[in-house]
């Protein structure tokens, strides 16, 4: 079973990297504008699965981290700059203080008290960006330039961007799996299983939860970066808190603690979302329901209903 | 700021409050009795104001359809209950969350539907449409009175039905064990739906009445919702009291934000710079609130005894 899923994963890497060459010989460039989109949920679901489905941290406020990778780069073009170090570094570190900050104070709950706490959290920073008159509020912020690294690299070119998005997210795949199979990623497992245990041989749940939640909200910075890089704008919409949902819903669809489920539960989510709302614009009718099944019906996401899953594991 | 300003402001938060209570109460008790996180309680809010500014047109009389509205509405709480949130009661909570968040998406849209995607506005019946002057110099609008008092009295009733009914007496054995109350013979899973449809009936409530005041529209229980969660969160989930006190701090809170904060500043900042700050910091004010109650007293100010 490990075999297909090894073999699955390499055809959907290989299919991912053709799709700005069928994209331009078929003429449908939005197909292009469509899977850039999708990588860049997928490292959000990613993200949020890494702390989900490894760390039992149920954050209902992901949404705010690509607000604030997404803010760093409309800020810094709004002032003339459009260095992509300087575009990307500043969204990391915007990202890794802000997750530090609502870390500390909410990694110490636990069940539904830390949905609440990060959902107050990404609400505080949502209403923030819609006071802030300066860089657009509530009518949000168009992106003045793209990030450009050293004239090199240009995300304006649709190609290299989505090139660039589909690295990155390959190599936050590849991070996440080293991670959670690195001492730091099974004492984090250890935790979520059970932490009064992991407490008595002597770690400090404290620590590792931190340093996952900070490592979570950066991956989701970045996507939130690139994110501004693509619709060259940036509203607080994006950090509302059905978007926050959203990427749940992403992770969970394709199945959490599977890293590469999310990437699938990306695609499918935003799949779903264009095909139906070709047929009708009331497309969110269809969807409800069709979530709903999901939960009642798919217990381990869509994911597991093509690669049985080894074990049964424990949510939290 | 003056005692008249003053008083008007708490007569605000008191309005926002009792609303908010009204919507909350359902929920805490979903939440505290079937451990339940329910993303859907925001629609039968919605679903109150849209049944109410409907029938009020077809009826003409606006407390006919206030409580057409209810009744209509706990009937639709009840469907969704047997259909899908009845199975959740044992999922954990990340389930409830994707499956309620579904239910959110299908009735918002379901709504733009039938009634179209513009804000509907409805007026305050002509009979209250008046003012009241409560003090020398205070004229408060008698609408918003009638809202303070029956939310006043709806958290009367409740208190009433929870201490001193055997449904209540049934409603709260369930929240501290259901297992040992289903164990003596009482119907738990109906139990569960007369807690919804009570849960129901007050959200619908605070809706059809909030309807005159507010626009109606598509979306409009989510943040109610969102801030219902919160008023939860600080009161302690599944207490009624806690609920109670907790609607009123933060309706309190966020009026009295909204309005001294901005002056406040302007005591230390520039003209400009309260401006823009003072609307920012109200707003986040509330979820500084539960920050802060979350960091320090984690269950919440006033948490349930039993347990």
């Amino acid at each position: 079973m490990r075999k297909l899923s090894y073999i699955l994963c390499a055809l959907g890497i290989a299919v991912l990297f053709c799709v700005p060459a069928v994209t331009e010989v078929a003429d449908m460039s939005y197909y292009l504008d469509f899977t850039t989109r999708v990588v860049i949920f997928a490292m959000a679901a990613v993200s949020l699965d890494l702390i989900l489905g490894y760390g039992g941290m149920v954050s209902f406020g992901h949404a705010a981290f690509l607000g604030v990778g997404g803010y760093a780069v409309g800020i810094l073009s709004y002032y003339g700059i459009t260095d992509g170090f300087i575009h990307f570094g500043v969204a990391i570190l915007a990202s890794a203080l802000v997750a530090l900050f609502i870390g500390m104070l909410s990694v110490r709950t636990i069940g539904v008290y830390f949905i609440m706490i990060t959902l107050a959290f990404s609400q505080m920073l949502y209403y923030l960006a819609i006071s802030v008159n300066t860089y657009g509020g509530d009518d949000g912020l168009s992106v003045r330039g793209a990030s450009v690294f050293a004239g090199v690299v240009d995300l304006a070119d649709r190609d290299q961007l989505y090139y660039a998005s589909l690295a990155i997210l390959l190599g936050m795949l590849l991070i996440c799996y080293r991670l959670i199979g690195s001492r730091f990623g099974m004492v984090l497992r250890g935790i979520k299983s059970d932490e009064r245990r992991m407490i008595a041989i002597g770690y400090s749940p404290f620590r590792y939860k931190l340093l996952a939640f900070v490592i979570s909200g950066v991956m989701c910075g970045i996507a939130g970066a690139l994110l501004a890089n693509q619709t060259l704008f940036i509203s607080p919409a994006i950090m509302h808190w059905s978007r926050s949902g959203e990427i749940m819903v992403m992770a969970i669809l394709g199945g959490i603690s599977t890293l590469f489920g999310s990437v699938i539960g990306a695609g499918l989510y935003l799949g779903l979302e264009e095909t139906l709302s070709r047929f009708t614009p009331h497309w969110q009718v269809l969807l409800g329901p069709l979530l709903v099944v999901v939960v009642l019906f798919a217990r381990n996401g869509v994911l597991s209903l093509i690669v049985p899953r080894r074990a049964k594991t424990r949510h939290g | 700021m003056n005692g008249v300003l003053a008083l008007e402001q708490i007569l605000n938060g008191l309005q926002f409050g009792v609303m908010l209570f009204l919507i909350t109460a359902g929920l805490t008790l979903t939440f505290g009795i079937m451990n339940l996180v329910n993303l859907a309680h925001g629609i039968l809010y919605m679903l109150g104001a849209y049944f109410c500014a409907s029938l009020t047109v077809a009826t003409g009389s606006f407390v006919g359809a206030v409580i057409l509205a209810s009744a209509a509405t706990v009937l639709v709480g009840i469907v969704i209950e047997l259909l899908t949130l009845k199975r959740l009661y044992a999922r954990n909570h990340l389930d409830q969350v994707l499956a309620t968040f579904g239910v959110v998406l299908f009735f918002n849209e379901l709504v733009r539907i039938i009634w179209g995607p513009a804000s509907i506005y409805s007026s305050v019946p002509p009979a209250l449409s008046g003012q009241v002057e409560l003090i020398p110099g205070l004229l408060y609008p008698a609408y918003r009175l009638v809202i303070i008092g029956v939310g006043l009295v709806a958290a009367a009733a409740l208190v009433l039905l929870i201490n001193f009914s055997k449904l209540g007496m049934l409603i709260r054995a369930g929240a501290s064990n259901r297992i040992m109350v289903s164990a003596i013979g009482v119907n738990i899973d109906l139990l569960n739906t007369l807690v919804f449809g009570l849960g129901a009936a007050f959200a619908a409530l605070a809706g059809a009445i909030a309807g005159p005041i507010l626009t109606v529209e598509s979306g409009m229980g989510n943040d109610m919702l969102i801030l219902a969660l919160v008023v939860i969160v600080i009161g302690g989930i599944g207490s009624i009291k806690g609920a109670f006190i907790a609607s009123l701090l933060v309706g309190l809170i966020d009026t009295f934000g909204r309005t001294m904060l901005r002056p406040l500043f302007e005591l230390f900042m520039t003209k400009a710079a309260a401006n823009s700050a003072g609307p920012a910091v109200a707003s986040m004010l509330i979820y500084l609130a539960m920050a802060l109650v979350l960091f320090f007293r984690p269950q919440g100010l006033f948490p349930p005894r039993t347990r």
